[in-house]
């Protein structure tokens, strides 16, 4: 047989149907439901006289367009409140698992599905949602879909769809201080663009990926979207298995034994071969941040304001000089100082435990700057329970930060919460499109750490001068 | 669905790589117009003022391309979120046809869910194209013989997947036709049962 990627494996392994092509109808195994996909895909799916064909494979929680205020119910942000109902009600109604505002399993779909165990390796998971690669880090086939498509794997349990081409991008060597996952993965997006991954599956691998803990692993992949590839995934190794045992959904006893054979036969064969095969040294990454309005727009924290003048494709330079202006920066001058008016610490890229506790160790002790607004969202009810256990909220607290509930937030801003026009925000988040935070707002991604900074120096700051 | 067989018209070019889909179209619009009606908010961070009136440089306000039934854009077309809304609002904005070098995989699927036709060509023949498109040419986008034709009789054919050409010309929807295969599903999951136990073993979870 020929040697197979882990891509390969994960596919192969899901064809019901080979459809021609390329083409596959894939089994689908996992299906996550938010309040702003999972409604109306029910509701659709209602409207068609179709039933749920596996409800117990399905799960749902609110996140999207529920507000985050503290002491917030589903109708605290009132356009979101039928949504909130009806993904309640429809999904009791088909027999799907729903957690509640409040309960234990509430969340940003991404941050309870790995840590409920509903997200295993090898599984195949969906969701209306394009951060689901985020759910790769666990070694499982994961991607995001619309609400046709939605509707469809409600119906069938399975989706139509053309196998990728693989793509592994080898992260070698030891990351230097100050650098985290984020880091990592703004860099990679900075350096081979926003649409390098379009039409691939990336697995990351390399001694820094091994290195790393699942949830920074799942930064590394929530991320993979914004490289244009719906799914990016890590081969799963020990510290995925000792990550998933005992998890709520995960198989326990002798069942776990058996996953756990099945899961160590998905890794690449050693001889395996890639479309595409990349390799970033860990040691030249530096806390990076974007400075524009698509990812690509990455630079390390201590460098100038790109100038387009310096572009030659006059189609990207003039991009260049929107972005600019949206964003008001002047090329030249240099990034680190810019006065910035909120930090976002939240989202499916970075509001786990570990990404609480990065920011914490930076906000002890500190103070958030006059005049700036800053906020923590933590990921789920159990990531919000962790880290009040741990006294985290106090810290953030203390150091001027509003604790808020679990949800999506201003990552999205379907909520209500958004950064109003005109101001530059620092956001833990993942898309620093134009309009993304907020019509008019200015986004800068960054990691946890340097969102903190900022926040204590009211100015994008260098997290290793801090 | 709406079928597909093929438009003739101007095309609105949009040359800028990377154009996601929160820039086709808000979340927040997706919450409350309904989807026939956001046309007016396609592209509404490009096509408007601060004050609200239009941006008359913004290609779609340009008279000759206001109800252009092509867009020719720039690479990685559709990035970003998965929102389904962003092939709503540019079909509710008249669009049928989409060329690009490059789309964003989970925009390229939507479009065939909805028959708003995806067309990839290399970059410099997208160039090619969007030249003649700005010189005011109509273009001919046919799926019956896969190709485009320009006015003085050029032809540039295309490639696409047999399955999704075949729906898009009848207008056919997929769960029809996968739940035409359900009993493969159903001895698949029956197999699986038996070998994966733990993706199925789920219902005494809750009483733990």
């Amino acid at each position: 047989m020929m040697a197979r990627t882990l891509l390969d494996k994960l596919w192969d392994f899901h064809v019901v149907a080979d459809l021609g092509d390329g083409w596959s109808l894939l089994h689908i195994d996992r299906h996550l439901l938010h309040d702003l996909c999972g409604t109306a895909g029910l509701l659709a799916l209602a409207q068609k006289g179709l039933a749920v064909a596996n409800p117990e494979l399905a799960f749902a929680t609110p996140d999207h367009a529920v507000s985050t205020t503290p002491g917030r119910t589903g109708t605290t942000f009132e356009p979101g409140a039928r949504l909130w109902a009806g993904l309640k009600e429809l999904s009791q109604k088909s027999g799907i698992r729903y957690f509640e505002l409040g309960e234990e399993g509430q969340g940003i779909v991404h941050v309870i599905a790995p840590e409920l165990g509903i997200t295993l390796p090898g599984v195949s998971l969906i969701c209306g949602d394009s951060h689901t690669c985020t759910n790769g880090a666990l070694g499982a086939l994961a991607f995001g879909i619309g609400s046709s498509e939605l509707t469809h794997a409600l119906a069938t349990q399975t989706l139509r769809q053309r196998k990728p081409k693989a793509m592994r991008i080898g992260f070698e060597g030891k990351l230097g201080k100050g650098v985290a996952p984020k880091d990592l993965a703004l860099h990679l997006i900075g350096k081979i663009g926003a649409s390098a991954g379009t039409g691939y599956a990336i697995e990351y691998a390399g001694e820094a990926i091994k290195a790393m803990s699942v949830e920074g692993r799942m930064t590394v992949c929530n991320l993979s979207i914004e490289l244009g590839s719906k799914i990016g995934f890590v081969a799963p190794d020990e510290t995925t298995f000792r990550y998933v045992q005992g998890r709520r959904f995960a198989p326990k006893g002798e069942a776990f034994e058996r996953a756990l054979s099945h899961w160590r036969s998905l890794p690449a064969d050693s001889d395996a071969g890639y479309d595409r095969d990349e390799v970033v040294r860990a040691e030249e990454i530096a806390p990076t941040i974007t400075w524009g309005t698509s990812p690509e727009h990455a630079i390390a924290i201590d460098q100038p304001v790109p100038d387009p003048a310096a572009v030659s494709d006059l189609a990207r330079r003039k991009a260049w000089q929107e972005a600019l202006d949206y964003m008001a920066l002047t090329p030249g001058r240099p990034l680190e100082g810019t006065k910035i008016d909120w930090v976002f610490i939240g989202s499916c890229t970075n509001s786990r435990l570990t990404d609480l506790r990065e920011a914490a160790m930076i906000a002890r002790g500190q103070h958030v700057a006059p005049g700036v607004n800053a906020w923590v969202v933590p990921g789920s009810e159990k990531v919000k329970r962790e880290a009040e256990a741990e006294g985290l909220d106090a810290v953030f607290k203390t150091a001027g930060f509003e604790w808020r509930e679990p949800g999506c937030s201003m990552c999205v801003a379907a909520n209500g919460e958004r950064v109003p026009a005109g101001a530059r925000c620092v956001s833990t988040s993942n898309r620093n499109f134009v309009g993304r935070q907020g019509p008019g707002a200015r986004t800068h991604l960054a990691s946890p750490a340097m969102a903190v900074a900022a926040a204590v120096r009211g100015a994008l700051t260098d997290i290793r001068r801090l | 669905m709406q079928p597909f067989t093929g438009i003739t018209g101007p095309a609105a070019t949009l040359l800028r790589a990377n154009i996601d889909t929160d820039v086709i179209i808000r979340i927040e619009r997706l919450t409350s117009v309904v989807r026939e009606q956001l046309g007016p908010y396609a592209f509404e961070a490009l096509r408007y003022r601060k004050d609200g009136s239009e941006d008359p440089d913004f290609v779609l306000n340009r008279p000759m391309y206001r109800d252009a039934p092509i867009l020719i854009a720039g690479a990685n077309f559709g990035c970003g979120s998965s929102r389904e809304g962003a092939v709503w609002a540019l079909m509710a904005a008249g669009l049928r046809c989409v060329i690009a070098s490059s789309f964003g995989d989970i925009f390229y699927n939507n479009c065939f869910q909805n028959g708003l036709l995806p067309v990839v060509l290399p970059e410099a023949t997208v160039r090619h194209l969007a030249a003649q498109a700005e010189q005011g040419a109509s273009l001919t986008i046919g799926l019956l013989d896969c190709a485009i034709t320009l006015p003085g009789g050029e032809k540039v054919s295309f490639e696409i997947n047999a399955a999704r050409r075949q729906a898009l010309i009848e207008g056919l929807d997929d769960i029809s036709r996968t739940l035409r295969q359900r009993a493969d599903i159903v001895a698949w999951q029956s197999r699986d049962r038996a070998a994966r136990s733990w993706i199925w073993d789920l219902s005494d979870v809750d009483r733990q």
